[in-house]
Formats: structure tokens, C-alpha cells, sequence
């Protein structure tokens, strides 16, 4: 189950309807092991595109190490789909590759209703889990 | 000569579990097969017929090798090597 935070479920959900029609992307920190989501972190889509993403490579460079100074992960990896439902596409399952985290899809297909979901992804495998958010 | 190289958690079943390693060479092709040498596989996770894998980062000290040399990139005693994988995705 993912538990997050009122303040940071709106702020992705907020980074996805502003980048819309692009994919926007990011990355919530924890302390390492605690399993929980505190330090809210937008990064770039480097692709600026409406069907796919991928973090900048330096950005990203800086942002991990910032976490590993920390000693942080990521404890959750969101991303937007802008036309079809919260659901990892193949794409998605194939890229990824932080086994502990958080794997969460907001969709902007529709104006008025969030899609917000939660998913692990080991090995090809995709796991949909709880969201509780808590305020 | 020594060169550190930091493997992320996804890897560190090639490292035994540990979060860095230290390797040898005057490229980080060198670098990558001297490591492949103590742990097997890890030069596949890497490196493919083309080159760095697409969805693979590797950086040296703080600046992506795409921008310097890729794989013929030099590298010397005391330089970090760092490898993330790529985020990324998409809706097909």
C-alpha cells in the first residue's frame, strides 16, 4: 500500500494537469527503508512529449545524489499518461528499474476526475497497491 | 590505477549487494570489462553490439559520458563512475 500525504498528492497531481498534454514526471524522497514519501521533487521530462518520458540525465544525476547524501530513495517515481488510463504501459513495465519504489500513474485524460494510482514493478511484473491519503 | 563506480540497487545483485566497486582501466570500456572480470554479468547490464545501453546512465565524476567520450571516455585514478538507470516510460 502507498500512503501519501494530502499536500504531496495534490502537488503531482497539480505538475500533471499543468503539463498537460505533456507526460510530466517526478520523484517523491524518504528517509532509505522508511518507506515513507516526504520530499516532493518535480523533474524535467526531457522529451517534452505527450507519450513519453524520460528524466533528464543530470538532473536525475543530481537528484540521486542529493537522496544518497540524504540517505534517501525514491520512494515513489510518478508520471502522467494525458490520453489513456493510470495503468503502466509495456514501456513503463520494460524501464522500470527502482525496485523499491512506488511506481504511481496519474492520468489527465479527463479534466474533472483524477486518476491516481499506485503500482510496484519487479521483474516485468506489475503490482496495483492501496492508496491512502492521509492529512 | 583505481576508479570508484557506483552500482545502483538495481545492479547489486552482480556486486554481492554493494553500493560501490572499484575498478581499473584508461576508459570506462576498460573500466566496465575489468569490473565484468570480478562480476560477471554486470558488462551486459551495460553495454550492448551499439554501445552503452540506451537506458542506462553512466556519468563520470558529475557529467553524463554521452556528453564526453561514451565508453572511449578517459578516466583516471580517483574519478567516480556512477551508473542509474534511465526513468522513463510512456503510454504505448
Amino acid at each position: 500500500m502507498l500512503t501519501i500525504d494530502r499536500e504531496i498528492y495534490e502537488q503531482i497531481v497539480a505538475h500533471a494537469r499543468r503539463d498537460h498534454p505533456d507526460e510530466a514526471c517526478g520523484v517523491v524522497a524518504g528517509p532509505a527503508g522508511s518507506d515513507k514519501a516526504v520530499r516532493f521533487v518535480e523533474m524535467m521530462n526531457a522529451e517534452r512529449s505527450p507519450t513519453f518520458y524520460r528524466f533528464d540525465s543530470q538532473e536525475q544525476f543530481r537528484v540521486w545524489r542529493e537522496m544518497d547524501d540524504n540517505d534517501e530513495e525514491p520512494v515513489v517515481i510518478y508520471h502522467s499518461h494525458t490520453a489513456t488510463e493510470a495503468y503502466p504501459s509495456r514501456t513503463d513495465i520494460s524501464y522500470a528499474s527502482e525496485p523499491n519504489a512506488h511506481y504511481v500513474l496519474v492520468s489527465t485524460r479527463d479534466e474533472e476526475t483524477v486518476e491516481f494510482r499506485s503500482y510496484r514493478i519487479l521483474d516485468g511484473e506489475v503490482t496495483e497497491e492501496e492508496v491512502e491519503i492521509t492529512s | 590505477m583505481a576508479i570508484e563506480v557506483r552500482i545502483p540497487t538495481i545492479l547489486r545483485t552482480y556486486t554481492g549487494g554493494e553500493k560501490a566497486v572499484e575498478g581499473s582501466g584508461d576508459t570506462l570500456a576498460e573500466v566496465i570489462s575489468d569490473l565484468d572480470g570480478r562480476h560477471p554479468g554486470l558488462q551486459g547490464r551495460l553495454v550492448d553490439e551499439s554501445g552503452l545501453r540506451r537506458f542506462v546512465n553512466v556519468y563520470l565524476n558529475d557529467e553524463d559520458v554521452r556528453f564526453l567520450g561514451g565508453l572511449e571516455t578517459k578516466v583516471s585514478d580517483g574519478d567516480t563512475v556512477t551508473v542509474l538507470p534511465a526513468v522513463a516510460g510512456g503510454m504505448r
